[in-house]
């Protein structure tokens, strides 16, 4: 994203932690209280979204968001029936095994074109960077028939392959081995090691924080990819969450309440993530957003 | 390994670098160029994924052109992006740049305005539709009826549909662009600032001279991103729609949403494919002049 390349301001700055301090006059009360008000509006459906999964089916239609007798009793139903739990665990694997492929590739490419002087580098470079123009809704036809013809439709590598590597990870890894001294890898290899031990040993460990945003964000689009994983798969044991829930939801019998349990299932994973790691992951989305 | 030993050290780091190379250069060539090369000939051919291909040139582009459902579509996608990027600029602005005085709580705050966009669209596709029920089902029309104002009909009417699909895309996609936002905000010198208080200078003016101009390469991101982004809406459309996906009457229809059914429902492949151009086409042309229109003084 040629985009970035003029807003670049050094980290520090746009990270530093200010004190936190009281709001002093009336103006800042105000300011902080609207502000509030606000962010209470933003997390709503969240909040009622997990409040109507604890709700007994006769509560659901209450607009009351805590729930007066709380019970787990959606839960139990829509994971004693089997598929929310498959679905769940296909989506774990298909996002991790893309997650750990793209860190692997797209770290190794980014190293590759940042820190080696070749013939054709510039034409790699152009090339990968060419394929960000490219909309994925452009591709999933073709992807479809290859899939067809070599027998990969509904199957992990399925829904797996056209996410393995990405151009705008590749793109993030090159800004960051930018950091890496050149002195570092010289000396390394007068040290006798090799060009693929200097990459894993001594550039990977160097760009670590950038790994942590690249794989964050890698993860929650395979989580919450929707479009390739409808069209690849076929078959209910196949199907990733969100695909999962789309076809759920839309079972005329089936229950707001019970909605709104496979809604939370599919979203609690990631919120969770979040709030443990919070202030890493939003420093993530300024690194990968200003970078990438 | 003998052969390896009598090279050069710079023809080494060249047999290094295309050994680094070659799984990813073969990935990319069979799974992102020969599908562009390939989505674009199907595009001239005439094929129902049964049948044979026949050579038809321009055909499905005619066809395209002459096709009312398409023209709705067309402009359905453009409401998205017209109504969906300004609205969330501003309130993402507006929030980031308050957001950025205060200091207590201030990363309290700032997850609560985040969080949404850790969610996955389709889950919460489906909780705003839920909002969005008629009584004594949704939460919206409860809270209307409770306080005796009349019912809206959200998702069933024509004109409402679309704004009340595109709500809940406005919604999720703000926390990411008040972050980038704030990281911009902090980015501009506190020196500028500082120089414009010794000259008393309102804070109005400020605004206008400093912040906003500063902010100009953040701004282009946001913009360019969220235009892409509003272009290509489908999770969302498909989950409130489901009974009758792009309804009612196509008037929430996006092209991501017409590629799909020409494609997985009707077998279309040739016409799919040619909507498929278009919409690259549309994407290229809306990037690139937004760039050039905000980029240049």
């Amino acid at each position: 994203m040629a985009v970035t390349d003029q807003i670049r301001p050094t980290t520090a700055a746009v990270l530093d932690t200010r004190p936190e301090r009281k709001p002093r006059n009336l103006g800042q009360i105000i300011r902080w209280t609207l502000l509030f008000l606000g962010g209470v509006l933003m997390i709503m459906p969240i909040v009622y979204m997990i409040s109507t999964s604890l709700k007994w089916p006769h509560e659901v239609y209450n607009v009351n968001l805590i729930p007066e007798e709380p019970t787990l009793e959606n839960y139990t139903y829509v994971l004693e029936d089997g598929r929310f739990y498959m679905w769940f665990w296909n989506s774990i694997i298909i996002a991790t095994i893309t997650t750990v492929s793209n860190l692997f590739f797209d770290s190794l490419v980014g190293y590759t074109l940042c820190k080696f002087r070749f013939p054709g580098r510039q034409l790699v470079f152009i090339a990968i960077l060419s394929t960000l123009m490219i909309p994925t809704e452009m591709l999933v036809i073709p992807w479809y028939l290859m899939s067809q013809s070599f027998g990969w439709l509904d199957s992990y590598w399925g829904i797996m392959f056209p996410g393995l590597m990405t151009a705008f990870g590749t793109f993030l890894m090159k800004q960051f081995f930018e950091s890496v001294p050149d002195d570092f890898i010289e000396a390394a290899r007068i040290d006798g090691l090799n060009e693929l031990q200097i990459w894993w040993t001594v550039a990977m460990p160097l760009v670590k924080p950038a790994l942590a945003a690249l794989a964050i964000f890698v993860f929650l689009g395979n989580w919450t990819a929707f479009l390739w994983p409808l069209i690849v798969t076929n078959s209910v044991d196949m199907y990733t969450l969100p695909v999962g829930l789309s076809g759920f939801g839309d079972e005329a019998d089936v229950a707001w309440e019970l909605i709104m349990t496979g809604a939370a299932i599919s979203t609690i994973p990631t919120l969770v993530v979040f709030l443990i790691f919070q202030r890493f992951i939003i420093r993530g989305v300024v690194m990968a957003g200003l970078k990438g | 390994m003998q052969l390896y030993r009598n090279l050069t050290i710079r023809q080494k780091q060249i047999a290094w670098a295309w050994a680094f190379l070659a799984v990813p250069v073969l990935f990319y060539g069979v799974i992102r160029f020969y599908p562009t090369g390939n989505a674009i000939l199907i595009s001239f051919q005439d094929w129902n994924l049964l049948g044979s291909r026949t050579w038809t040139g321009l055909d499905n582009y005619q066809k395209l052109a002459a096709d009312p459902v398409f023209w709705k579509v067309f402009g359905n996608t453009f409401l998205y992006l017209l109504i969906g990027t300004p609205l969330s600029l501003v309130l993402s602005f507006v929030i980031a740049y308050h957001l950025d005085k205060l200091r207590f709580m201030h990363g309290f705050l700032r997850m609560l305005y985040f969080l949404p966009f850790m969610t996955s669209a389709v889950a919460m596709a489906w909780v705003w539709r839920w909002f969005y029920q008629p009584v004594p089902t949704g939460l919206f029309n409860n809270f209307l009826s409770q306080a005796g104002i009349p019912q809206i009909e959200f998702l069933n009417s024509t004109t409402n549909a679309l704004p009340s699909v595109l709500a809940p895309a406005v919604w999720a996609g703000l926390g990411f662009q008040i972050i980038i936002f704030m990281a911009g905000l902090r980015a501009i010198p506190v020196s500028y600032y500082e120089a414009a208080k010794i000259d008393g200078v309102g804070w109005f003016t400020v605004l206008t001279q400093i912040t906003l101009p500063l902010l100009r390469p953040t701004i282009v991101f946001i913009v360019v991103f969220s235009s892409i982004g509003f272009l290509r809406i489908f999770d969302h459309v498909f989950n409130m729609t489901t009974n009758n996906p792009g309804g009612p009457l196509n008037s929430t229809k996006p092209l991501v949403l017409m590629i799909y059914d020409t494609a997985f429902n009707a077998f279309d492949m040739g016409y799919a494919a040619a909507q498929t151009v278009v919409l690259f086409l549309i994407l290229l042309v809306v990037s690139l002049v937004q760039l050039r229109l905000l980029r240049s003084d």
